[in-house]
This record gives C-alpha cells, sequence and structure tokens, in this order.
C-alpha cells in the first residue's frame, strides 16, 4: 500500500517537477499572507504590496529552478561553493559598501548582493558533504574539523557586523552536525565552554550597539524613547492585538507609526496587532507544518548527505522564525532576523526560496538504491 | 569497493541515528514554539488590558481648545476689545531639523526681522517642543498667500489661523480697558497658585493691565477639550470626542466710544486724567490718562524696541494718571474742609476772618509766612467767599484749629488715602497724611507747620483723580460713599446682569443742611460774577457746580514771585477741577487734573466744560437707566 502510494506520487505532474505539494501549499499560505501583511504595515502602499509580490514571484521562480537541480549536484560541488563563498565574505570584508553601519554588500556594478546569503545555503551543504564522506556520527576529530567549518564563515559574518545572519549560519552548521549525530558529550561540553566564553564576547568582541541591544533586552523600560522604543512599541502592539485582533489595516500601532521598521523585522508584530492571538496561532501552525515537512523530507531522505542538508535547512528555518518572534516580542534582544517569507525584503526571501527548492529536490530525488 | 558495502552496511544505523536526532530536534523545537505561545498568551491575553490601554495612550491625546475671550463693549454695546481672526506663522521645534536654515529659507519668502527671530528663539527655549511657536504674528494676504505656496517645503512650518486680541479703538482706552499679552513666567507662576493653569492650558494670552487683567478670570472663559488620534509625529488625523470650551463673560462699560475720544482731542498735549463717574452708581463715564500709547503693540508680544521707546518715555505713559497719579488736590479739598469745619462748629456761615493776603501761625517766635495765592488778600472772607474765590488764608487758619487728627479722619472717609476699589489693579492709594503716617514714613512726630498746608490740599496731602472722582460724587450724594467702577454690567451665556454699585459707610453729618451750603457754594465757585470757573463755563446750557485748584510744585520764599516765565516746565502749577452737573440732579462728576498746566480755573476748568459739553451735546445726559438691570443699554447689534 506504501508502494502504491509511492508509485503514485512519482507518476503525478507534481513530482515529475520536483514539487512538494504539502510544502508547496503551506509555503503559498504564508505567500499570500505575507502580501496582505506587507501591505497594510506599508501603510496601505499598494506599491509596497506589489513589489512584494514581484519578490515573491522571483523567489518562486528560484525555487522552481533549484528544485530541478539533483541534490548530488550539489553534493559534488558543497566545497567549491564554500570556497568561493567565504572568499566572497572576505572580499566583503575588503571592498564591500557600507549599508546601515555595517559591511555587508558587494557592489557587482550591476547590482548589489549579499555574499552572506549564499553561506546560509553553502554551509550546510559543506557540513553535510563532510559529514556524510565518514561514517556517522562523526569522530571527534571530524567534529573538531566541522567546528572549524562553521566557525570561518560565522566569524566572517559576525565581523561585517552582522549578528543576526551570523546566528543563521552558525545554527545550521550547528543542527548539521548535530543531526549527524554529535555526541552529548561534546554537546554539553560545548555549552559549557560557550558559557564560559560569554564574558569574552561581552567585553571583547561585541560592538556597543550589540551590547546596548542586549542590555536594552533585559530592561527595555530604562530607555523607553530611546533604545527601548522598538521593543516597547512592539511588545504593545502584540499586546493590544489582544484575542481577536483589531482587524487587518486597523492596528493603531502600525497604522499610526509608532511600530518602527513595520513592514521589516516587526511584522509579525503588525500581524499580531491586526490578527491577535488566534491569528498568531495559526500562522505558527503554518510554520509548524513547514518544520514537520520538512523534517519528514529529511528523513525519508535516503543519502547522508540529503538527510543533513534537509535537516539543517529545515532546522535553520525554525531559527529564523524563532529569533524574529522572539525578538518583537520581547524574549531576546534585538538581532536582524526577518520573519521568514513574511516580511518584506529581496533577498532572504530568494535564500529562503532558494533552501525551499533544496528541500523539494531532495524530496522528490531518490535514487533507488536497489535499482 | 570496500567504502561503498562499508557505507551501505552502516546505511540503517546512520538512518536511525539520524531520525533519532531529528525527532529530538522536533521535541525541542516544540517546546521552543510552545515558549514563544506562552509569551504570546502572556501578552495578548493575560496584559491584553494594560497594552491596550498603553495603546490607546500612543494614539490618543487630549487637547485643550482655547475658549472665546469674552468682549469688552461701550455703553453703546460698541466693541473696544475684540478678538479677531489673524494669521501668524508657526514652527513646532520638534519637526525642525535645521532651525536656522529654516528660518533662513522662510526669510526669503516673506520678511522676517531679526528682532522677530530673536524674540521666538528666545520664546522656544521655554516651551514645549512639539507646540507650535509663532515666529510671525498678524501675516498680510498677501504674506500668507506668499508663504502657501511654498507650504510643502517646510515641514513642522505652518500657517495657523486664531483669534487674536484686538483693541479698535487703541490708545483710547489703553490705561482703563488695559491689554492682553503673552503668558509670561510669572503669569504662570500665579494660575499655578491660584489652581487655574489648567485651565489655560490653550491660552497665550493674559490680561496685563487694566479690565483685561482685573476681570481676566470672567473674561477667559471655560477651556474644552478634544480627544484626538494621532500618529507617532502628533499630527493630528482626527477628532474621537469634544468637550466645547465655554465663552468668557462679556463686559460692560457705561463709557461713551465719542466721550472717551473727544477726552484725548481736547486733552491735547497737556499731561494728566479725565476722570467721569456717574455719582448715582459709580459707573464711570470717561477715562482718560494722557499720554497713551497703542494696547495692541502688546498683543502677540511687544518688539524690544517699541516697549524701550514706550518705557523710556520721560512722560510715563504707562502710568494710570486716573488712578495711579497723585497730585496734591490743591484747592479741590476746600469744600470737604469747609465742611468738616461747619459741622464741627467750629465755623457758622457768617463767620469772616480778615484775608490781609498771609497768614502766621498764632503764639509762635519764629514766624513763617503762609501767603495766600492772591498777594493783596481777599479782605473779610466768609465760607461761601471762601470757596467760590479759593481763599487760602481762611484754610489755613481752618486747618491750624482743625488740627490734622480731624482733618485725616474726615479725609479718610470720603476715601483719601485708600484704594477707591476702582475695578483695575494698577491703583495708588495717594497719601491721606496722618500723626501715625509721618511717624511711619519718616520717623518722626507731627509739627504744627505741617497741618497748615493740609488745608489748602498741599504739603503731604496727595489724591488721585479717581479719588477725587469718589469724593465729589460723597458731596454730591450727601455723603454716601458710592466706589467707582468701569464695568457696570456682565453678559454671562447671553444674559446681561448689571453688576452692583458698592456702597461705604456713609459720611454722617451732625446737620445735614451743611451739605447744601458747601454744594451751594461749589454752585457759585462756577455761577458767581467772582467764582474761579465763572470764565470757564459762562453760558453753559447746563447748570453745573465745581471747584478750581492749582497745586504749587515750586516752593516760593515768602518775598518771591511765581512768574510763569521764570520756572521750568516741570516745576509749573499743576491744574486741577473737580465738578457736577447738572446741578439739580448730578448724573456726572468730572475731575480733571493737568500736570504743569498752570491755574485750576485759567486750564483744568475749560477742559471740564468741554468734556460736560460734550456730555450734555451727545445726548448722554439722559441715556443712562439705572433701574434697568437685566436688559444690556444698547444692544450690540
Amino acid at each position: 500500500m506504501v508502494k502504491t502510494e509511492n508509485e503514485r506520487r512519482r507518476s503525478s505532474i507534481w513530482f515529475r517537477f520536483h514539487i512538494d505539494v504539502p510544502l508547496m501549499l503551506a509555503i503559498l499560505t504564508l505567500m499570500l499572507l505575507s502580501v496582505f501583511v506587507v501591505y497594510s504595515a506599508g501603510g496601505q502602499n499598494i506599491h509596497m504590496a506589489l513589489r512584494q509580490v514581484f519578490r515573491l514571484g522571483i523567489g518562486l521562480g528560484v525555487l522552481l529552478i533549484v528544485a530541478q537541480v539533483s541534490p548530488f549536484f550539489y553534493q559534488r560541488w558543497a566545497p567549491h561553493i564554500f570556497v568561493v563563498g567565504v572568499c566572497l565574505l572576505v572580499a566583503v570584508l575588503l571592498f564591500g559598501d557600507m549599508g546601515k553601519g555595517a559591511q555587508r554588500w558587494l557592489n557587482l556594478g550591476v547590482t548589489k548582493f549579499q555574499p552572506s546569503e549564499i553561506m546560509k545555503l553553502s554551509l550546510p551543504m559543506m557540513m553535510a558533504w563532510f559529514l556524510s564522506k565518514y561514517t556517522l556520527p562523526p569522530s571527534t576529530k571530524n567534529t573538531f574539523f566541522s567546528f572549524c567549518i562553521i566557525a570561518i564563515p560565522t566569524l566572517l559574518i559576525a565581523k561585517q557586523p552582522d549578528l543576526g545572519t551570523s546566528l543563521l549560519v552558525a545554527s545550521s552548521g550547528f543542527f548539521a552536525l548535530f543531526l549527524a549525530g554529535l555526541r552529548f558529550r561534546i554537546l554539553f561540553g560545548l555549552g559549557a565552554l560557550f558559557a564560559a566564553f560569554l564574558p569574552i564576547l561581552w567585553f571583547y568582541l561585541m560592538h556597543a550597539y550589540q551590547k546596548q541591544r542586549v542590555l536594552t533586552f533585559l530592561n527595555p523600560e530604562s530607555d523607553p524613547l530611546g533604545s527601548g522604543y522598538h521593543i516597547i512599541q512592539s511588545k504593545i502592539a502584540i499586546g493590544s492585538g489582544g484575542f481577536q485582533g483589531k482587524g487587518w489595516l486597523q492596528g493603531t500601532q502600525s497604522q499610526l507609526e509608532f511600530l518602527p521598521e513595520r513592514h521589516t523585522d516587526f511584522i509579525f508584530s503588525v500581524f499580531s496587532e491586526e490578527f491577535g492571538f488566534i491569528g498568531v496561532l495559526l500562522l505558527l501552525a503554518v510554520y509548524a507544518f513547514i518544520i514537520i515537512r520538512g523534517t519528514i523530507i529529511a528523513i525519508r531522505a535516503q543519502e547522508g548527505f540529503t538527510k543533513i542538508l534537509a535537516g539543517s535547512l529545515t532546522l535553520t528555518f525554525f531559527v529564523y522564525l524563532f529569533v524574529n518572534i522572539g525578538m518583537v516580542s520581547g524574549l531576546m534582544p534585538v538581532v536582524g532576523v526577518p520573519l521568514p517569507l513574511v516580511s518584506y525584503g529581496g533577498t532572504s526571501i530568494v535564500t529562503l526560496m532558494a533552501s525551499f527548492g533544496i528541500l523539494m529536490a531532495i524530496s522528490t530525488n531518490k535514487r533507488l538504491l536497489a535499482a | 569497493m570496500r567504502r561503498g558495502s562499508y557505507h551501505i552496511q552502516d546505511h540503517s544505523a546512520e538512518s536511525n541515528l539520524f531520525a533519532q536526532r531529528a525527532i529530538i530536534s522536533l521535541f525541542f523545537i516544540g517546546s521552543l514554539m510552545l515558549l514563544l505561545i506562552g509569551n504570546l498568551f502572556y501578552l495578548q491575553i493575560s496584559s491584553y488590558n494594560s497594552y491596550q490601554t498603553r495603546s490607546n495612550e500612543n494614539r490618543i491625546k487630549v487637547q485643550p481648545i482655547q475658549p472665546n475671550r469674552g468682549v469688552i463693549k461701550d455703553l453703546n454695546g460698541k466693541i473696544l476689545a475684540g478678538n479677531e481672526p489673524t494669521f501668524s506663522l508657526e514652527i513646532i521645534p520638534e519637526q525642525i531639523a535645521n532651525m536656522d536654515e529654516t528660518l533662513a529659507e522662510i526669510g526669503q519668502i516673506i520678511e522676517i526681522s531679526d528682532e522677530q527671530i530673536k524674540v521666538f528663539k528666545r520664546a522656544i527655549k521655554y516651551r514645549r517642543r512639539f507646540k507650535g511657536m509663532p515666529l510671525k504674528s498678524k501675516l498680510t494676504d498677501k504674506e500668507v498667500a506668499l508663504f502657501s505656496v511654498h507650504q510643502h517645503k517646510f515641514s513642522g512650518v505652518s500657517i495657523e489661523a486664531r483669534l487674536a486680541r484686538h483693541y479698535p479703538y487703541g490708545e483710547y482706552f489703553t490705561h482703563g480697558v488695559g491689554y492682553v499679552g503673552k503668558i509670561n513666567k510669572k503669569d504662570l507662576q500665579r494660575l499655578d497658585d491660584t489652581g487655574q493653569l489648567k485651565n489655560y492650558a490653550a491660552t497665550r494670552s493674559i490680561g496685563k493691565i487694566g479690565i483685561e487683567r482685573y476681570y481676566e478670570s470672567q473674561l477667559h472663559g471655560i477651556t474644552g477639550s478634544q480627544e484626538v488620534e494621532v500618529n507617532h509625529r502628533s499630527r493630528v488625523l482626527r477628532q474621537l470626542s469634544v468637550t466645547p470650551p465655554v465663552t468668557g463673560t462679556d463686559l460692560h462699560l457705561a463709557i461713551d466710544v465719542d466721550l472717551q475720544i473727544k477726552a484725548k482731542e481736547i486733552m491735547g498735549d497737556n499731561m494728566g486724567a479725565i476722570i467721569a463717574m456717574d455719582p448715582r452708581d459709580g459707573a464711570l463715564l470717561t477715562f482718560y490718562s494722557n499720554p497713551t500709547y497703542d494696547p495692541n503693540l502688546f498683543v502677540n508680544g511687544i518688539s524690544q524696541k517699541e516697549y524701550s521707546k514706550i518705557i523710556g518715555s520721560k512722560d510715563k505713559p504707562m502710568l494710570n494718571r486716573v488712578t495711579q497719579g497723585q497730585y496734591p488736590p490743591a484747592s479741590t479739598i476746600k469744600p470737604q474742609l469747609g465742611l468738616l469745619a461747619l459741622d464741627k462748629g467750629l465755623i457758622t456761615v457768617d463767620t469772616t476772618i480778615w484775608d490781609p493776603g498771609y497768614w502766621r501761625i498764632p503764639n509762635i517766635e519764629v514766624q513763617r509766612r503762609f501767603r495766600d495765592w492772591k498777594p493783596q488778600g481777599h479782605g473779610h472772607v466768609n465760607l461761601l467767599m471762601s470757596i467760590k474765590q479759593s481763599c487760602d488764608i481762611f484754610y489755613y487758619d481752618l486747618a491750624y484749629r482743625l488740627g490734622i487728627d480731624n482733618i485725616s479722619e474726615f479725609g479718610s472717609k470720603f476715601g483719601f488715602g485708600d484704594y477707591t476699589g476702582v475695578d483695575v489693579f494698577e491703583e495708588s492709594t495717594a497719601i491721606m497724611p496722618s500723626r501715625a503716617w509721618k511717624k511711619a514714613r519718616f520717623k518722626e512726630s507731627w509739627y504744627k507747620g505741617d497741618t497748615i498746608s493740609i488745608g489748602i490740599g498741599q504739603g503731604y496731602w496727595t489724591a488721585t483723580p479717581v479719588q477725587l472722582a469718589m469724593s465729589t460724587a460723597a458731596l454730591v450724594n450727601r455723603g454716601q460713599i458710592v466706589e467707582p467702577r468701569l464695568v457696570t454690567g456682565i453678559t454671562k451665556n447671553g444674559v446681561y446682569q448689571a453688576t452692583a454699585t458698592k456702597h461705604r459707610n456713609p459720611v454722617v453729618l451732625n446737620n445735614d443742611k451743611h451739605w447744601d451750603v458747601i454744594l451751594d457754594a461749589m454752585y457759585q465757585t462756577v455761577n458767581a460774577s467772582d467764582g474761579t470757573a465763572r470764565t470757564a463755563f459762562k453760558d453753559a446750557v447746563y447748570s453745573s457746580a465745581g471747584k478750581t485748584g492749582t497745586a504749587q510744585l515750586f516752593g516760593l520764599d515768602e518775598d518771591e514771585e511765581y512768574n510763569v516765565e521764570d520756572v521750568a516746565e516741570r516745576y509749573r502749577d499743576n491744574a486741577m477741577y473737580v465738578g457736577f452737573a447738572p446741578y439739580e440732579s448730578p448724573s456726572i462728576v468730572i475731575v480733571v487734573a493737568l500736570e504743569n498746566a498752570g491755574g485750576g480755573g485759567s486750564h483744568a476748568a475749560p477742559i471740564a466744560r468741554k468734556i460736560l459739553d460734550l456730555y450734555f451735546g451727545l445726548g448722554l445726559a439722559g441715556k443712562r437707566d439705572l433701574t434697568n438691570t437685566t436688559l444690556p443699554p444698547v444692544d450690540a447689534n
């Protein structure tokens, strides 16, 4: 019976075009939602909403294209892509354009481009490639090498500085390692080490503005009109949404512009204000569905590389979600991470859609081992 | 292949390991999801009320609405102080990134003086930065149009229409009506102390002097409020609810605009005061202090230059000479002193004294001669003659015999040396001298010699014109003391109500006939062929009575002659006149005080005559209906 279902799936048109229907439906749901929320958050600016539609369209295109590529292509090229990615990150530090106080962009003449976005995909691939070369769980030596691989892009991105992306990149690498069977002994040991490292991070590595964010996170009301303003207004927006929300386009915090960064990082606050707790639950349900679906794809994948890659991408998607919502609702310090697939903005959507493309490719490219 | 088989061999183990790790991850994710949901539940459900409130506090602001200030009207309902729409260029400092640049850019469109910039910059230091502050007031239509074209370039700069106080008759009414000016620190303190600060939340101006200040609390009205929705820049988006303000009370005066205007013309270059009062109810009919100045200059903040010009003038235009001018009453108080002596029994109507032109204190070794204004003397003088010819010797003698205590007590009963209660705060008590007063003032005892000049209303004795009006009205009313007042009625919520006259303890005589003696003497002063005011009132079509007064400001040695040509202007005599008309049933008391003008009969009386001529000529004599208390004298419209 399982077999017949598998056969039915494989013969379907969706399968032929490497589309995972449940995942696709969930993504389309979020996209549709995104257009409406962006329209509201942007002060009912139809042009902004249309630009978002356009970007989502591009993202969808990227997804469809990426989905057609065999995962084994990535496996073959993973180390090369990774090396190129690291080189680009170095280039950013040397020649990059400044924007909002950070050096993140590489100007290619025709277009600007953020190499750290490549790393969001490249590092999981690299990790999956490296780990799947050897027996799982990885040996202590390989674990050490893995951490080196993670550290290189993470530190380069953190240096830009782009704390949010470096966090996402680091966690994607870490998830790969975890899924590959990182020993719990090492995990807890590292946890302890990290805790010990925190003071060094605080006193020597963090920028003043990053420290301020942490301090503000700990007590936003200490500076309600300054650094605490964002988070306070965000919590007011979310809290005042109540159970049912104020209704679409009716959120006073967002429509009257008390809420900053409404259409980008704080779009969840807009959504929460207008759709309330019930809307939030439904939204989280869609995200949970995507994560579960991604995990199922990872478990069903037949190769170590595809398993680890799919799992890492899925878990990283959750990190996006958790960091963004945690940030706007006051659980975490403010780090610039968009709400995946909903926030207004080009690069992150393309990267995310590419990662879903990879997931779909993995889900629909199963080498029949028996054959 | 070895590697391949090895791989395949471990494949199932690896799959299990991976699945196990994936499940662990899902549990981990699930618990973090629950953490998020828990936190959102806390924000949206548990703390909903608190955040709902804070959200509303963000967007809903309560704004005060300024009430319209009550207007001040004359006898005929003509507006003396009204509200006029004016356009002013206002800047919200908070919304300006570079103030100097913005000011320079505005300056290229409409003319802004350095003075205006200076005043503006000083003002914004003390104001809340999100409130509009006027840069230039009273924009012309052209300026409004010019700026409107460029409005889009300036956010935070706008043209605001508001009602501003306007005094159509300007300088004619400055000292009585007063004016409003911008609320300053001192005003704020006073408002705070009296608990009225909240009611002034939207108000920019406050009464500074005159009626505008005295009746501030009634004129102001009650501030309304509106709840508005604002965006994060505090820009008002819509009104949610409104409590309308209550317009201030209108005030009605008994002054006739035309008579007041004539009073200024008649005064000409003379410095001094003209005050006319209805002795029946204390209503002031003319209230003019010269020189004067334009009250409209103060409404929107006077420029330093203009202010220096007014405050720096040696003629002291800001002095309210009607209520603050302290003049020796001179001979104008002779009727009161004669009355006192008569009623005390010191003299009778038939008592005469010999006036050789001078008087000496009896029984004193070192003799100083007190001189009569008439060097050769008046000869035999009785009470009637002493008033109509204003004999000084008669009153030196009376003062000497009455003593300062009697004079001081009697003078005080007529209101000298005290506030009259007139409804402006700018009032001085002047001086009704007494032993106690001299002790306190100079730490010296009262000497007999001090009393002699008091007899002719000089020496330490000073009085304000409004006191003279009140004391003359007291004579007219046979002892009834009526307090003078500018405001005779109010219109509140559309209903007119006359305000009550204030009375004081009357002056009671032993014999009421004595009033008639004195009033008759004052009649003779004006009408008898040898009366000092006879020339001034020749051929008047109405009957009147009065008393002239000439105050020497220049002490002459006993042998010196007073020569107008030799005396510097500021030492020339003050001319005084008090009078009333018609004699039979007086409806007007007039007081004229002229500084350094010359004789009372020759200078002050003719001015009083002109005012009385106009009073009767303009038909004002029968105009005031004192029995009516609920209808405005004349409908304003």
